[in-house]
């Protein structure tokens, strides 16, 4: 593995591996000293063309903590402001050495870009492009999910797991709703090929207008009422999605042209407590955030004790942790170019 | 050239010389079982009983040697619960050779419920040889606590070190050359891979396989 670009090219092996990794390295985060040496001396850039808080700051926090020297470069207040092309700016990171290139950009596919144009040597990872792909929000996900769901032996999983350590497991037969804005959503497009890799069953739930066409191919299925599949199916785990009106034209309204108004698509696909009534015991809440309280998911739902969200953020760190240990630590010149 | 030993057949067929396959048993079951025995008494003799003391293994074969000797340890004092005891040290993300090799897979880490603050940790290794890991488990020990002291115990000890460390408690000096490969066998770690034929504890000495593919420690 050389880069990270997204999860529809990781194998089930791949996965796990950076999962189990990942639980090492949060057993690591609760010690009294957290800093580990294992990158001295990398140097990871922090390449953000696209406005982010959390994502910036958890891969920020991460390589820190495997004490690689991070560079925080934004494009607001940078050379790109001026109007440097991406290509440029990628020589100027190369002329300055750096070992990871951690990429946040509002074009679909510039991380591919950036990893496959020969401009840069160091290890590529997407840390969200345009509406295609955000893999690390995707793998904390998922360990946020095998952490909660197949430690304790999932209900309705066969019940033939062993209850306990999760390493080395995947997700099979885990349900897993995905609800809301899918069409704008990177990481509803992440989630759904790394669950389908782990053996997880993904269910999008959204209005018609907010499905994407080509949905058929991937690999889940859709439906456009939420009460249904929370009833029927029972997920074990229910991601809300953000609502992204800064994408949504003419969003005078609230919703654009993509539902008449917000109080129509609360009522219709938020996350409430009623609707939480409905679901098994186990069953988690999750959203990748920022929320938008009161619209896709009420203050009750995002507050009650089965909802994960504040824990995803710390399982963020893990588990980019573990991506940047995998891409950096091992032998530059062979595993680079034996897998590349 | 020669095809066979050049001994007659009553002799143990593991001269080091053996062209075929080269391998050397040092240590059989029953050597390593006395060798561990020993290495317990000393540990309780050194330290004057074994209730400050915390054994921790050092993956993948430090571990089970380290739970085979907190048994011992138990069986000779009195009072003393295995399990409270010992514990295992994953010192991946401290090595200074992660960027020669291909990326290692990192290990547990888990202590004994008592930490290791203001114990006698005994770090315990299968072969004892450069050194190097060695370093790394101390460095990982002070991210993680403070013990009042620190002590090394090794199954083998095949000499080359490339530091200033040396072991405390030994099964066996085995002098070695830098040809050689010293591989250790538990029926804990190495049993399951096995085709079907049953295995048994044993330390074993091999030329270095001259292919570059072949991992060295």
């Amino acid at each position: 593995m050389k880069h990270l670009l997204s999860t529809a090219d990781l194998s089930r092996a791949d996965a796990i591996r950076i999962l189990d990794t990942a639980a090492q390295m949060a057993a690591t985060q609760s010690r009294e000293i957290k800093k580990l040496p294992t990158l001295r001396g990398r140097t990871v850039v922090n390449l953000f063309f696209e406005d982010s808080t959390r994502t910036r700051i958890s891969f920020e926090t991460a390589a820190k903590r495997l004490s690689a020297d991070v560079i925080n470069f934004s494009a607001k207040g940078s050379s790109v402001s001026k109007g440097e092309s991406l290509k440029d700016t990628a020589l100027t990171l190369q002329a300055m050495g750096a070992d990871a290139v951690v990429i946040r950009h509002q074009a679909s596919g510039a991380p591919h870009t950036l990893a496959h144009a020969g401009w840069v040597d160091s290890a590529v990872v997407n840390a969200g492009d345009g509406m295609h792909q955000h893999p690390t929000q995707a793998l904390l996900d998922a360990f946020t999910m095998r952490r909660h769901l197949v430690a304790r032996g999932a209900a309705g999983a066969g019940g033939t797991r062993v209850a306990g350590d999760p390493t080395g497991q995947d997700l099979a037969g885990l349900k897993v709703a995905v609800v809301g804005d899918v069409l704008h959503s990177r990481v509803a497009r992440s989630n759904v090929h790394l669950l389908h890799t782990l053996g997880a069953h993904v269910t999008l739930v959204a209005p018609p207008t907010l499905v994407p066409v080509g949905v058929e191919t991937w690999p889940c299925d859709v439906s456009y009422h939420l009460d249904e599949v929370l009833a029927e199916t029972a997920p074990d785990a229910v991601m809300m999605l953000r609502v992204q009106r800064e994408r949504m034209s003419g969003s005078g309204a609230g919703g654009g042209a993509f539902f008449p108004n917000p109080l129509e698509y609360t009522r219709n696909y938020g996350l409430d407590g009623r609707r939480l009534a409905l679901l098994p015991d186990h069953t988690i809440v999750m959203h990748p955030g920022p929320m938008n309280r009161g619209l896709e998911i009420s203050a009750e739902a995002a507050d009650s004790p089965r909802a994960v969200i504040v824990e995803q953020v710390a399982n963020g760190v893990a588990v980019r942790m573990a991506v940047l240990y995998l891409l950096l630590a091992g032998e530059a010149s062979t595993e680079r170019a034996g897998l590349e | 050239m020669s095809s066979g030993p050049a001994v007659p057949s009553s002799e143990p067929p593991v001269t080091p010389e053996d062209p075929s396959d080269g391998v050397t048993t040092v240590l059989g079951e029953a050597e390593i079982a006395r060798a561990l025995t020993r290495i317990a008494h000393e540990v309780v003799e050194r330290n004057k009983g074994a209730h400050d003391v915390v054994l921790l293994g050092i993956p993948t074969r430090g571990v089970p040697l380290a739970a085979r000797l907190a048994e011992r340890l138990a069986s000779i004092e009195p009072g003393l619960v295995a399990a409270d005891v010992v514990g295992e040290l994953d010192v991946t993300m401290y090595r200074d050779d992660l960027h020669k090799h291909p990326v290692r897979t990192i290990g547990a880490t888990h202590l004994p419920a008592s930490g290791i603050d203001g114990k006698v940790v005994v770090l315990v290794d299968d072969v004892l040889f450069s050194g190097r890991t060695i370093r790394a488990a101390l460095d990982a020990i002070s991210d993680i606590g403070r013990p009042r002291a620190v002590q090394l115990a090794a199954l083998v000890d095949r000499g080359h070190r490339e530091l200033p460390i040396r072991p405390d408690y030994v099964g066996k000096n085995l002098p070695t050359s830098l040809s050689e490969r010293v591989s250790v066998r538990l029926v804990e770690t190495d049993g399951a891979a096995s085709s079907g034929e049953p295995v048994t504890d044993a330390v074993l000495i091999s030329q270095r396989p001259t292919t570059p593919s072949e991992a060295t420690r």
